[in-house]
This record gives structure tokens, C-alpha cells and sequence, in this order.
């Protein structure tokens, strides 16, 4: 079981080098706190807010090219299920739904029979996301098809259980089957200034993780400023973190463009600085193909191609996939299609 | 498409994403692709005097357009002056229906008109659809909204929001090419807010959209004359300056052709706003959010190619950082996308004319020639077309041709400071005072510069803002008048007592005094003990640097005195004198009322005196209402000095701007024969209630009485070097005066010859012209004498454009 787990894993991270302005960079490590790291942040909320206004109408992708990006947006994707009335059933439709996003029809009009992923079968979706009690049936309705299982940890959504159950909950994830966990940060530390409490606590998950690949959730919207959400970017990427997520999706306000900008300056900076690459991923409230194109636009002007693979951007999104399908149906047809065509998960 | 697809989600590349311009070719077709003026409501034939307009991303020639003569302009010009009557009678609201029509209409046709645009000047499509366009409609809502508030004009002009102002008359107005329809709209929409008609020549590049304005002018019925469009190059707008049937010239363009217009129009009594250029700088601190002034630069140097006066074309930033930031900017311009301006993902278009490819390309060889490093991305261009890659010259020298020289291109230059009092240096060590963009996360430091800093618009942690809300124009050599905002409206209006034909009679010239040679055959006089009038500079008593005195006749032709003869140097000594004094302007509004407060106060004591000295050339009775009346109007302009406000704007945004009314500067001033006292002073009290420091000619036929104004100055706690008179000849002192390049305004209230001379002599630094005209006012008739007139031109407006919001 482990050795499939890591071999997942490998497989999953395979890819060609990443780069950042054709430097190469490594994989996250944990590094030692830099606190004037922390306290240099300078975050204009309004200047990001007029630049975030203007992404979506800077860039414009269609035709071929607009079905490329949505397919590579469905490999992007983390299906999701985090409801209080999942059930085992449910998750193994969602598990099939990742196994096979589109139907063959639109495969077979796309001409994209052959596209998969490294150790993938077919196009799939990034990776499915359940609760820990649903780990070990998605690894199983999932297996053979090479798409990882993340698991939402660490006391999700709000991370006020104890600490060590918190870590023991990610180790059980791992157990279980889970290749992926996405944790939740403190909320408090950041209010209360207190990094280095952050920064044990992400290094303590990102320990229990092992092998696992984390990505961290920092709770834009409970956070508030944009300020704050630099900070415990900062930090979160300083403690090891794979990945940095905005948002649990059960907060007021979830994944934003201004939010995510903040993030992706960040990562950028800390990748100048240490030659390290880190992932984004944003959570939540992203429903529709113009939005999928929208963030995709912001990582490659912000960061570059390497930030367009999965290894490094992940969507953590329900309802996209469906109207994804419903764009590509129409470039494969010409026909504008309906959700009712599309199987749901 | 299979191997297609595959082959492009393995890229990721954006792909072509073109904007359909079928309608609008069609549109071009329909209209035979060719243009005539649009003259009195109707077209005109296209001739024989004719020129292409053509697309710069592609060279195709998209319509021949009639090139105006005189004759043509002449009939515009008749055909609004026919208008004006009309569309003055019309009430308010009457005019607002027309604005909110025209506003609507550019709405409905937004897609077509920001195509157009877009072939026209070569500008992206995004550009013009998401901000040329949406503002020129805003303009026109805005500017609605005043012609509702204004109402009607009366006999006291538009009493409600603009008492005692009615409109300028007939327009003719030049715009640029950079941005043909909203330069339009700004120029356009607050003319016949304000009851003017109009003739209007947009630029030779990019007529089409303003002839595309016209046709939907005419389709809402707007009446014939009112609005009237011409085309043609340089020789249709001399036309256009020179014609006597316009009462106002509004020109945007450079700064070059602003000289031009100031000196045509000088003999006329022509209003005239400029708007010029720049070389604004875009301030970095080292506490700025880097990541965001990256992308100010993208919107500030790197918008519209580049092609905007207000451009932030001039980087300064703290030492501390500049590497970083400069690494932070190259690797964004790797990013951006050049190509055709058609296509939606595209971020720069092209160039409008070989013309101006060409000097920006000598410019950028310059500035490494003398010693810049040049870093432009490693994107391709388009094989045709004029299309130019973002450059960035770094190691630049506030002495380069680069950093003095307005670019007019995507080219930014950049240098470093160390202090905020070093960046507040470089920023003003410039000709230029278009706009500034100051970059800090620390509101003192930035609120401190925006204070500062000699620029019409401040962008606090922002650039390029618009609104017409907004006051948008320059200081300095980048020209006079507002666009935008309650002040914008002010161009296109004057006081009504202006247009009273019984006021506007001229002011009878006077013979200038002899040489100072006393007539041998005068009686000696007796002065009592020997009482010696010196100039007055720096707050101290000056002999005249050319050692002679003149004399001084009474009313009855007695010799009442000697008066310093003034010449340059007096001027020179004085002007540096009230450069030195610029603290005035930073000290507080009631502590200037203070000091105003005291000259009166000390008017009062003197009285009697005053009175006997003023008397001897008026007479006692005039003597004794002019001095009363000076008193009462010192107390005036004391009350004033903390009055006369600015006011906060509200552009659709989550920011304020702050529309600041701020001192001109140092100012000279002419003053009248008529009431020697109360007119000089008239002229003087506006100008340092609101923080000027001036330089005053008094009378020349009644200087001896600038002894009795010192001393009352000295009493009063007038800091040395705010007031200061020479006496002397009024036309050479004045043209002295009016060609200092250290002078901010010129102030002529003599006869019509000396408001030509300063306004000609303006030209060097293109400082602003205060002037009657030549006509008389009556200085004891408040109504004319004192008020917001003065106090207008005594203050220009800054707009610091302040967002907010963590």
C-alpha cells in the first residue's frame, strides 16, 4: 500500500523542470522563520484590486486554443465533496465523474483520445478532495487510474482541535490511503502576529504529512486583509508547505482574484529569493469556464507556463467541471449545450 | 484538430483573439470611405483638398477625409455664432436632454466607436472599449448633469452653481490624437454644458470617430451650428486660432504648439486653455507595494504606446530598492504582449505615424548614447505595421536629453534618489507639471509629496485615474485651465459684467512719463525735509539699481515727487526676492488672514495721510472713498484667505480626490492708472490671501505713493519678499516681467497694448495671463473689482487622487 502510495506521489510530481524566468527551482523545504520576510510585506489593497479588476479583460483565449486551456483546467482540478451529507456513495460517483470528466463524444470531436497526464490514464481531473472519513473509498474507487486522493485535515474547516489531534488526523489521512493533504492554518496566529506559533504549527503538519504532498489553507476569507494574507503566505511557504490555498470554501468570502494575486506575488518572491517553487490553489466560488481562464491567465502572466501544471495549480472547485463540459460540448458542436446533457458526479 | 489541440494544451500559448471589425468597414463603406466636415448641422462635399487617414498596425488607408481652408473654417465658425443665441435661450434642462441623448447614443454605439478607434489610432481594443470609450460616455452624463444645474442664464449668468458667470460664446477647440474621442468629449461636453457652440478640429491621424460623434449628433437632433467638426492638419487649426469670430480657444497637443497659440492670440482679448505636455514622474519609496507600482508603470508608461501627456514617463525611485523593483519591471515587460491592436489579448498596440515612431526611436539612441542602459523584452513584433517594444532606460541622468524631453513612446527612464526631499527634487526639476505618481504604503510620506510636488494631478499609489468628476490639467509649461469638475466649467464661462458692452469700454492710455530729466524751467518745490521713495524688494528699500529717479506730477501738474526709475536688474533682485519669500504659500490660511487683518488695521491708522498723498493725484473726495474701499477690501481678502476652499470629488471608485486650490506661485503684476491705491491693491490682496508672493509695478504716474504702501507693509508683519514694488516704466518692467522664466503668472490690468505685450512675452515659460483685456473696470464696483475672479486666477487646482481600503 505505501509503496503505491509513494510511487502516486512520484508519478504525480514527475514533470519537467520548473522555472521561474528560466531559473530553475526545487521542490518547497522547510526553511528557517525570516521574520523581516514577514514584516516587509507591502500589500496596496486597492492597486491589487484595480490590477485584479482588469485580468480577466487583459487576456482573452479562443477558439483551440479556449478548449486546450478548459482540458487544461479539468487536469487542474481537484474535485471536491466537503458536505456535511457526504456519503461513501456519493464519493465514488465523484471519483468515477474525476476518472472520466468528459464524455467520449467530446473526446473523440477534440481529438484528444491520447491526452493524459504522466501515469494517467486518459484526461482525468487533478486529484479528488474528500473528507478523511472518505479516504480510504476514493483511493479505492480511484485506483489504477493514477488520480491522487487529498484529504482535508488538520481540524478543516476552522483548525481550533487540539494540535496534536490535529496531526494525528493528517497521519491518519496518510494511512488511509491519502496522497495529498490540504490542512488548515490557525486563523488566530495570523491576527495575533504570531508567527512563530504558525510556523511550528505548518511545520508540524507538513512532518505528519511524510511523503504526502500538503497544501495549506490559510482561510483568505476569514483573514480579512490582504495583508494578512501575504504574511501567512510567508510563512506557510517558510515552514515547508507544497501548496498555498486560499480558502476552505465555507467562509464568507472564498477564492477572489485580489486574494489570489496576493498569494501568487508571494510564491514568486519566495521563489526569486530562496529557488524554491510552491503551489497555488484556489478554493472555492469558482464555478464557471470564464473564471477557469481567468486564473489560468493570471499564473502564466504572473508566473509562467510551469505554474499551469497540476504539479503547481490546482483548482479546488464542485460545480466548474459541469460548466467546463458545457463549453467544450459547444466548441465540439457548434451548438450551445445544457447542463442536463453533462453527467454529474 | 486533434493533434492541434494536443499541440496547444502542451503550449499554452493564448492564441489569436480577434475583435470582429466587419460593422465598422461596413460603416467606413457606407460612407464611401470619405469625409467631409460636418458644418451648420450638414456635410460637405470631399474635394480635392483631401488626406488619407490611415491604420498604423496595418498601413491600410481607411478613408479620405476634406481638409479645411479658412473659407471652411470661416463658415464654421458663422454657422456656431449663428447657433450660440439659440442654444443659450435653451433652458437647462433643455441642454441637459441633448448631453444625456449624446451620452446614451455613445453607449448604444460603444463597440463601434471603440473599434473604430482602434483602426484609426492603432490603440488595443481593450484600451478603447474598456476605458476610452466608457469615459467619453461618463463625460457626457457628467457634463448633463451640469447643464441641468446650471439652468438658466440670466442677467446675474448662471445664478445657481456659477453666480455672476455666463458663457465664453463660440469655441474652437484642437485636439490630439492619442486619445481622439475622449479628448473630444473633454473638450466637447462641457462647451455646450456651459451654453457655448462649438468648432472643433480633431487631429489629422484620427478624425474618424470625432466625424462618427458628429453623425450621431446629428441623428439626435442636436441643432445645426452647434456643434461643428472640421478637419485638417496644423494650417486648419491656425486657421481656427486666428478666426475673430471665437471668444475661446481650448487646445490639447504639445507644448511647442501651445507657444504657437498663446502668441496668435495674443492682441485678442481670446480666452485660452492649454493643455501640453509632460515628462510626470512616478515616485517609488522603499516602502511601497512593489508588485503594485510594477503594474502602475504597465498603466502609466506603457498605456496607449505610451502616447499620454499625463504619462508616468519619468521613474525615480529610492536607491534601496532599485534593483529589485528594476528587476520586478523587466520581467513583467517580458509579459507583455505587442501586436495588433484589434486583438483582445493584446496589451500594446501601435505606434499612430511613422512620424512619431521615428522620434521616439532617435530618442531612445540618444539616451543610450549618452550613457543609459537600455532593456527591452525579448518579445517579437508584428512583421508590419508600427509597432514599438517597451523600453526601459535605467542609469539615466536628470542632464539627459531622456529625462528632460517628453517621449511621447513606451519609454521609461530611471533614475534614483535617496530622500523624499531628493525625490521631491527630481520630481520638480522639470519644465513640465502635467501629473505625479507617488508610491508609499506610508500615507505621511506620500500626502507630503503630493503637496509638494508641481503637478495638476497627483496619483496617490495609483496612475492614469480619469473622471469627469475631476479637475485634470497642468502647471507650468504643461499649460493652464482645468477639464473636468466644477473647475473644468469655469473654461468655458466668464463674468457677465465682461460681456457688458458699458464696462468693456477700453482704458484710455496714458502717455508714459519723460526721462528723468526735471524741466529747467520748473519752480523749485519744497518737500518739507527731503523724503526718498525707493523700490521695494525683500522687504527692505532699494535704490534703483540704475541710480535715477523721475519725477512725480500732481493732478494740477506740481511736481509732488521723485520716484525710482526700475530697470531689469530691479526686476531680477525683486524676483528673487519674492521666489525667496515661497514660504508664504505653506504658511497657514489664517495666519495670512492675520497679516491681511493688520494691513488694514494700519490703513486705518495712516488715513489721514494716505489720504493726503492719494489725494494729490485724485483729488480729496476720491482719495477718501479709495481709501476706505481699500480697507474694506484688505478685510475682504483677509476673510477669504481661509475661504476659498478646495473641495473633495467623488469618482466612481472607492478613493477620494482632493481638489487643492494652491498658489500660482510667484506672480507679477501691472497695475492701473485709474485708482492708484484701490486698483493696485486689488490686484496685490487676492494674490497673497492665497499665498503668492508678487512683484508689482505700481502706476507709473503715481509711484511716489508706494513710500506710504511699504510702510504699511513693514507695520504689518508682512514677511520680506511677498510684496514687492518697483517702480518704473509699466511696458518695460512688465515685458521684463512677463518673459522671467522664474515667474509662474502675469497680471496686465493696463491698456489693451500691454495685455498683448505680456501675453506675447509669456510664451517662454508659458506662464499664465491674468488681464482686463484693455478693458476698464471699475475698482470701487465690487461686483467687478474683488471676488472669485481674482481669486480664481490667484490659485490653480490640484487633484490628489487618494484610494483607500486594506
Amino acid at each position: 500500500m505505501a509503496a503505491k502510495q509513494d510511487e502516486l506521489i512520484k508519478s504525480t510530481m514527475a514533470r519537467t523542470p520548473v522555472t521561474l524566468y528560466g531559473r530553475e527551482l526545487a521542490a518547497n523545504q522547510r526553511i528557517p522563520l525570516n521574520l523581516d520576510w514577514v514584516e516587509e510585506v507591502r500589500v496596496n489593497t486597492s492597486a491589487v484590486e484595480r490590477r485584479a479588476a482588469t485580468l480577466g479583460a487583459r487576456r482573452s483565449v479562443k477558439k483551440e486554443w479556449q478548449a486546450a486551456w478548459l482540458l487544461r483546467a479539468i487536469t487542474c482540478m481537484d474535485l471536491t465533496t466537503l458536505s456535511g451529507d457526504d456519503s461513501a456513495e456519493r464519493v465514488r460517483r465523484l471519483c468515477a465523474k474525476a476518472r472520466r470528466p468528459l464524455q467520449d463524444h467530446i473526446v473523440k470531436a477534440l481529438g484528444i483520445e491520447e491526452l493524459h497526464l504522466a501515469g494517467r490514464k486518459g484526461l482525468t481531473c487533478g486529484a479528488v478532495c474528500v473528507y478523511h472519513a472518505f479516504v480510504e473509498t476514493a483511493v479505492k474507487a480511484l485506483e489504477g487510474s493514477g488520480i491522487p486522493v487529498a484529504a482535508v485535515s488538520a481540524g478543516f474547516p476552522a483548525g481550533l482541535s487540539p494540535l496534536a489531534e490535529r496531526v494525528e488526523e493528517i497521519r491518519r489521512s496518510v494511512e488511509a490511503g491519502a496522497s495529498e493533504i490540504d490542512i488548515v492554518i490557525t486563523r488566530a496566529h495570523v491576527f495575533n502576529g504570531e508567527w512563530n506559533a504558525l510556523y511550528d504549527e505548518v511545520a508540524a503538519f507538513k512532518e505528519a504529512c511524510g511523503p504526502a504532498h500538503m497544501k495549506s489553507i490559510l482561510g483568505t476569507g476569514d483573514l480579512s486583509t490582504l495583508r494578512n494574507v501575504a504574511r501567512a503566505s510567508w510563512v506557510a511557504m517558510m515552514a515547508g508547505t507544497d501548496f498555498i490555498k486560499t480558502s476552505t470554501g465555507k467562509e464568507a468570502v472564498n477564492a477572489t482574484l485580489p486574494v489570489s494575486l496576493v498569494m501568487i506575488r508571494a510564491l514568486r518572491d519566495y521563489a526569486e529569493r530562496t529557488g524554491m517553487a510552491v503551489g497555488f490553489k484556489p478554493a472555492g466560488g469558482i464555478k464557471t469556464a470564464k473564471q477557469a481562464l481567468d486564473w489560468m491567465a493570471t499564473m502564466k502572466d504572473e508566473l509562467g507556463r510551469s505554474w499551469l501544471e497540476p504539479t503547481l495549480f490546482r483548482y479546488g472547485a464542485s460545480s466548474m467541471l459541469g460548466d467546463i463540459e458545457r463549453q467544450l460540448e459547444h466548441f465540439a458542436t457548434g451548438r450551445y449545450s445544457a447542463a442536463y446533457r453533462h453527467p454529474i458526479a | 484538430m486533434s493533434s492541434s489541440i494536443v499541440e496547444k494544451f502542451q503550449s499554452m500559448e493564448y492564441g489569436p483573439a480577434p475583435e470582429d471589425a466587419s460593422e465598422v468597414t461596413k460603416w467606413l463603406d457606407a460612407h464611401k470611405r470619405s469625409f467631409g466636415h460636418y458644418i451648420d448641422g450638414e456635410w460637405t462635399a470631399v474635394g480635392k483638398n483631401a488626406f488619407d487617414t490611415k491604420n498604423p498596425a496595418t498601413g491600410e488607408v481607411l478613408a479620405k477625409v476634406a481638409s479645411a481652408d479658412a473659407n471652411d473654417v470661416d463658415r464654421a465658425v458663422k454657422a456656431a455664432r449663428a447657433a450660440l443665441p439659440g442654444w443659450q435661450a435653451l433652458s437647462g434642462h433643455q441642454r441637459a436632454r441633448y448631453l444625456y441623448a449624446l451620452a446614451r447614443q455613445v453607449q448604444k454605439h460603444a463597440r463601434r466607436l471603440a473599434v473604430l478607434e482602434t483602426l484609426d489610432n492603432g490603440k488595443s481594443i481593450r484600451e478603447s472599449r474598456d476605458i476610452d470609450i466608457p469615459l467619453v460616455a461618463r463625460h457626457f452624463y457628467h457634463h448633463a448633469g451640469w447643464a441641468q444645474l446650471l439652468g438658466d442664464c440670466g442677467a446675474n449668468g448662471f445664478e445657481a452653481e456659477f453666480p455672476g458667470y455666463a458663457p465664453v460664446g463660440v469655441v474652437g477647440q484642437i485636439i490630439p490624437w492619442n486619445f481622439p474621442l475622449l479628448m473630444f468629449a473633454w473638450k466637447v461636453a462641457p462647451a455646450l454644458a456651459a451654453g457655448c457652440t462649438v468648432v472643433i478640429k480633431p487631429a489629422e491621424y484620427t478624425p474618424l470617430t470625432a466625424l462618427a460623434f458628429a453623425e450621431i449628433a446629428h441623428e439626435i437632433g442636436l441643432p445645426k451650428g452647434v456643434l461643428n467638426v472640421v478637419n485638417g492638419d496644423g494650417r486648419t487649426g491656425a486657421a481656427i486660432v486666428e478666426h475673430p469670430g471665437i471668444d475661446k480657444i481650448a487646445f490639447t497637443g504639445s507644448t511647442e504648439v501651445g507657444r504657437i497659440i498663446r502668441k496668435a492670440t495674443a492682441k485678442t482679448s481670446k480666452q485660452l486653455s492649454l493643455e501640453l505636455g509632460g515628462k510626470s514622474p512616478f515616485v517609488v519609496f522603499d516602502d511601497a507595494d512593489l508588485d503594485s507600482a510594477v503594474e502602475g508603470l504597465v498603466d502609466g508608461i506603457w498605456f496607449n504606446q505610451g502616447q499620454v501627456c499625463c504619462a508616468g514617463s519619468r521613474l525615480l525611485v529610492q536607491e534601496r530598492i532599485a534593483e529589485r523593483l528594476y528587476e520586478k519591471i523587466r520581467a513583467r515587460m517580458e509579459t507583455l504582449r505587442i501586436g495588433s491592436p484589434l486583438d483582445k489579448a493584446i496589451d500594446i498596440g501601435a505606434i499612430v505615424d511613422q512620424v512619431q515612431y521615428d522620434r521616439i526611436q532617435s530618442l531612445v539612441a540618444t539616451g543610450i548614447a549618452e550613457g543609459a542602459t537600455c532593456y527591452q523584452p525579448s518579445v517579437d513584433l508584428p512583421a508590419h505595421g508600427l509597432f514599438f517594444k517597451p523600453t526601459l532606460l535605467t542609469g539615466v541622468a536628470p542632464s539627459a536629453t531622456v529625462a528632460q524631453e517628453e517621449i511621447f513612446g513606451p519609454v521609461l527612464v530611471a533614475m534614483t534618489f535617496r530622500t523624499p526631499a531628493e525625490a521631491i527634487e527630481l520630481a520638480n526639476n522639470t519644465t513640465y507639471g502635467l501629473a505625479a505618481s507617488i508610491w508609499s504604503e506610508n500615507i505621511n510620506v506620500a500626502l507630503d509629496v503630493a503637496a509638494q510636488v508641481k503637478a495638476g494631478v497627483v496619483w496617490v499609489n495609483a496612475t492614469n485615474l480619469f473622471d469627469a468628476s475631476c479637475g485634470f490639467g497642468g502647471y507650468r509649461e504643461s499649460g493652464y485651465g482645468r477639464e473636468g469638475g466644477k473647475e473644468g466649467m469655469y473654461e468655458y464661462l466668464e463674468p457677465t459684467w465682461l460681456q457688458d458692452e458699458l464696462h468693456s469700454a477700453p482704458v484710455t492710455t496714458l502717455p508714459e512719463p519723460e526721462a528723468p530729466i526735471g524741466d529747467p524751467t520748473d519752480a523749485p518745490v519744497d518737500f518739507g525735509i527731503d523724503r526718498t521713495v525707493k523700490q521695494y524688494i525683500g522687504g527692505k528699500q532699494a535704490r534703483p539699481d540704475s541710480g535715477y529717479s523721475y519725477p512725480v506730477y500732481g493732478r494740477d501738474g506740481r511736481l509732488v515727487g521723485e520716484a525710482p526709475l526700475g530697470n531689469r536688474k530691479d526686476i531680477r533682485n525683486a524676483v528673487e526676492a519674492a521666489r525667496a519669500a515661497g514660504k508664504w504659500a505653506k504658511t497657514s490660511a489664517h495666519g495670512r488672514a492675520q497679516v491681511l487683518y493688520f494691513i488694514a488695521e494700519n490703513l486705518v491708522q495712516r488715513r489721514a495721510e494716505i489720504i493726503a498723498k492719494l489725494a494729490e493725484f485724485v483729488g480729496p473726495e476720491q482719495a477718501a472713498i479709495e481709501l476706505d474701499d481699500s480697507i474694506e477690501r484688505t478685510f475682504t481678502y483677509a476673510a477669504w484667505a481661509d475661504k476659498f476652499e478646495g473641495t473633495v470629488h467623488n469618482p466612481p471608485a472607492r478613493m477620494v480626490t482632493l481638489a487643492m486650490k494652491e498658489a500660482i506661485g510667484t506672480i507679477g503684476i501691472l497695475a492701473p492708472d485709474e485708482a492708484p491705491l484701490l486698483g493696485l491693491l486689488s490686484l496685490v490682496l487676492p494674490a497673497i490671501a492665497m499665498g503668492n508672493t508678487v512683484i508689482a509695478v505700481p502706476s507709473e504716474r503715481t509711484a511716489t505713493l508706494m513710500g506710504e504702501l511699504y510702510q504699511v507693509f513693514d507695520t504689518s508683519d508682512l514677511p520680506g519678499g511677498v510684496v514687492n514694488l518697483v517702480a518704473g516704466k509699466a511696458s518695460e518692467l512688465g515685458k521684463t516681467l512677463a518673459e522671467h522664466d522664474d515667474i509662474d503668472a502675469i497680471w496686465s490690468f493696463r491698456d489693451a497694448a500691454a495685455a498683448a505685450m505680456v501675453k506675447a512675452a509669456s510664451i517662454g515659460n508659458l506662464k499664465q495671463v491674468f488681464s482686463n483685456d484693455g478693458r476698464a473696470i471699475d475698482w470701487f464696483d465690487p461686483a467687478q473689482a474683488q471676488g472669485r475672479w481674482f481669486l480664481h486666477h490667484a490659485t490653480q487646482v490640484k487633484n490628489i487622487w487618494v484610494p483607500y481600503g486594506e
